[in-house]
């Protein structure tokens, strides 16, 4: 017998790169017997990827993937005990639904008795009892997508991997098909792995949610781990809403933020630290200003049915408060937070200024300019001059880098890893062929897209690197 | 019902091209030299009721290695990158742009004895006439024919989801089967088209038979062409029967193509 905490997929360091580019980068995930797990994260994150490694519909560079304990690496799909449903459904257009639903058995050579009692169970519980003779094509959006789960469903495989198989549907369609997918999942005792980049579907229906980000996992854990302890800002930002500020670790338990010091109740990140801090809007009691640390001015409320959204500015920062209460715009409030509210997490990218390494290629002295290689590109400085040859160190601070809006940057191709709005400024981290760079923005950009990027040099610092040159 | 004014266009065009040569040939096979109603021209038309069905049987064989070859050929095509598949469309077709004549003289050169194709038998040993026989007429056909059969093929398959491919793979099926029960019911109007297209012009062809074939191998199309100058109301006869039968091949044929796609 095997129990819910068996583990029955495992993939361990799964390295896969298309034309050059990382997909997944060295991830390890098991996935236990019963359980629903969920991989969220943004488009092109790796998680339709991580599904077809499963499926056996594509093979990983490095790594290995084991059903049971036994090494499945290169064993086709239909010899996996593995089933999927698929984006767009992808039912077979000349079946009905009835051959729809009994292909696999069909191929199985399962007794036709049997098939008719199993296809006539299954469209039961996926409550389509009496459309065994429908023609596929006839079916609305929702009913196309119970036969694809009702078709995966009657192999009775170990695991079922579904790829965002709501995508399609209208919400109020796609609200009931969760709940619906959680009863199957329940009532058959299959492993689900569901990939979706919708947070309320994962928090919703899963026991185990996986965040993943630019090809890595960031987190795993039960929903409220990952909405009440989330890793870091990523997961924080892409879960719920969260008020995420730049603060600094001043010792166990005790935290600076906004030049205020607040008691916390995380240990362990050493001492004068710098880290994100994560306070979610619901844990965020409005009070008088003399009764709270952190005060600050309404600026506007929205009533949301639930409660009301208030937005306030402390110090320069915004912040969302979620309040059963209403509050007026200009009214001076106090923001108390309890010690165990205030989620401290490891900075994600820790270097407070880009520094980056170029060659001086060629130099202007009349016209004080130098044109320098960085990577693969080659651009002009004005406002300098240095000996050609020699090997500059550049820092820059993040308020430097910005997004060329001609088109025309500095490094062109750079990857947005993540866009986090900190209170003031959205804090953007990228990534170039060498290096990541920390971006700070008041625009909201597009995550997982490729921007030109932009430095400004009249806010960097140079300093030549002697006797370091590359050999 | 009213006529709509676009349409008149469309209707000369029929009434010049389709239907008044059609009424010709109708007048023709119906009455004699002199203008009179007979019977006569079906009568003699039946003399050539054995080329008739060989013409049908060629043509039969020729469909038949068409669809055989181009099937793989389709698929394969199908399954490349976009990329590939134009270059892929484009080889297939270049052949199509050179004249058909000069194709089938082509043939002649390779096939005749003391042609490279002979030459190279002879030296292993295997002495045998290649031309003038109905194979020879056979692989003309082929050759002629055999894009018509790969295109329509082809396009069918190319629109086949290749998620639907990766479903029944995914519900058990192996290679084999995935042809057998996705592949093929899917591909069935690509047959069909295919099969039209080769079939109806290679049952009515002329010259790759006078070419390749023997004295007995001639074809149907070859007998109308020989006898349209001294007997017009033969020929037109002949021709008749012939449409009258290829429009009988079409009605069972798309039949089929119905049946199939419901089931």
């Amino acid at each position: 017998m095997t129990t819910k905490n068996d583990v029955i997929v495992s993939l361990k360091d799964i390295f896969v790169q298309f034309d050059g580019e990382v997909i997944l980068n060295h991830i390890d995930l098991d996935i236990k017997d019963k359980e629903f797990l969920t991989i969220l994260g943004p488009s092109g994150c790796g998680k339709t990827t991580t599904l077809r490694i499963i499926g056996g519909f594509l093979e990983p560079e490095q790594g290995t993937v084991t059903f049971e304990g036994k090494k499945i690496n290169g064993l086709p799909p239909y010899k996996r005990n593995v089933n999927t449903v698929f984006q767009k459904y992808s039912l077979f257009p000349h079946l009905n639904v009835f051959d729809n639903i009994a292909f696999g058995m069909k191929i199985k050579k399962v007794p036709k008795d049997e098939i008719k009692r199993r296809v006539k169970e299954m469209l039961a519980i996926v409550d389509l009892k009496g459309y065994e003779k429908r023609s596929v094509s006839k079916l609305s959006g929702g009913q196309q997508q119970r036969v694809a789960i009702a078709r995966a469903l009657v192999c009775d495989p170990k695991v079922l991997l579904l790829d965002e198989p709501l995508g399609a549907l209208d919400l109020k369609l796609r609200k009931n098909m969760q709940w619906e997918l959680k009863q199957i999942q329940q009532k058959t005792n299959t492993a689900f792995v569901y990939v979706t980049h919708d947070q309320e579907e994962a928090l919703t229906m899963s026991d185990t949610v996986v965040v993943m980000n630019n090809g890595v996992i960031e987190q795993i854990g039960t929903p409220t781990d990952v909405y009440n302890e989330p890793v870091n800002a990523f997961v924080a930002d892409f879960i719920g809403d969260a008020n995420i500020i730049n603060g600094t670790m001043l010792d166990d338990c005790r935290v600076r933020i906004l030049g205020e010091e607040l008691e916390c109740v995380d240990k362990g990140f050493g001492q004068n630290m710098p880290i994100d801090v994560v306070i979610r809007p619901e844990d965020i009691e409005v009070v008088k200003p003399e009764e709270a640390v952190l005060k600050g001015e309404v600026t506007e409320v929205v009533f949301k049915g639930v409660h009301y959204e208030i937005t306030v500015m402390c110090k320069g920062c915004e912040w969302i408060i979620h309040s059963t209460e209403g509050a007026k715009v200009g009214d001076k409030i106090g923001m108390k937070i309890i010690p165990f509210n205030i989620q401290i997490m490891n900075k994600m990218f820790l270097a407070e200024k880009n520094t980056f390494y170029a060659d001086v290629v060629s130099a202007d002295k009349e016209a004080n300019t130098i044109t320098v290689h960085v990577e693969d590109s080659e651009f002009e400085i004005e406002g300098q001059y240095f000996e050609p040859e020699t090997k500059l160190a550049i820092t820059l601070p993040p308020s430097a880098l910005s997004i060329a809006g001609d088109g025309v940057g500095h490094l062109d191709d750079v990857y947005i890893e993540s866009v986090i709005f900190k209170g003031e400024h959205n804090e953007i981290i990228l990534e170039s062929d060498k290096q990541k760079w920390l971006m700070q923005s008041d625009v909201d950009e597009q995550v997982a897209t490729y921007v030109p990027l932009k430095f400004d040099f009249t806010k960097a610092e140079f300093r030549v690197m002697e006797g370091e040159n590359e050999t | 019902m009213r006529l709509k004014r676009p349409s008149i266009p469309y209707i000369i065009w029929m009434a010049v091209f389709t239907f008044i040569p059609i009424a010709l040939i109708l007048y023709s096979a119906f009455t004699d030299s002199s203008g009179g109603f007979t019977l006569e021209p079906f009568t003699k038309a039946f003399g050539y009721f054995d080329v008739f069905l060989r013409s049908l049987w060629i043509a039969f064989i020729s469909t038949l290695i068409c669809l055989v070859l181009a099937y793989p050929i389709g698929y394969i095509m199908s399954r490349q990158k976009k990329s590939t598949q134009n270059i892929l469309t484009m080889v297939i077709m270049i052949p199509m742009w050179m004249n058909f004549l000069l194709r089938i003289y082509a043939w002649i050169t390779l096939l005749q004895s003391g042609g490279p194709i002979d030459t190279m038998l002879s030296l292993l040993g295997i002495h045998t006439t290649l031309i003038g026989n109905q194979g020879a007429v056979i692989l003309g056909m082929v050759y002629e024919y055999l894009p018509f059969m790969v295109l329509p093929l082809y396009s069918v398959m190319a629109k086949i989801d290749n998620n639907l491919i990766e479903a029944a793979e995914d519900l058990g099926s192996n290679r084999l089967s995935v042809m057998r029960k996705v592949v093929f019911p899917l591909s069935i109007p690509g047959i069909v088209s295919g099969v039209t297209m080769v079939f109806v012009p290679s049952a009515s062809t002329f010259l790759v038979a006078q070419y390749l074939g023997g004295v007995d191998d001639i074809m149907i199309g070859d007998v109308i062409d020989r006898i349209f100058w001294s007997d017009q109301n033969t020929g037109a006869a002949i021709a008749l029967i012939l449409m009258a039968a290829i429009f009988l091949f079409l009605i069972i044929l798309n039949f089929f193509g119905d049946e199939e796609a419901i089931a």
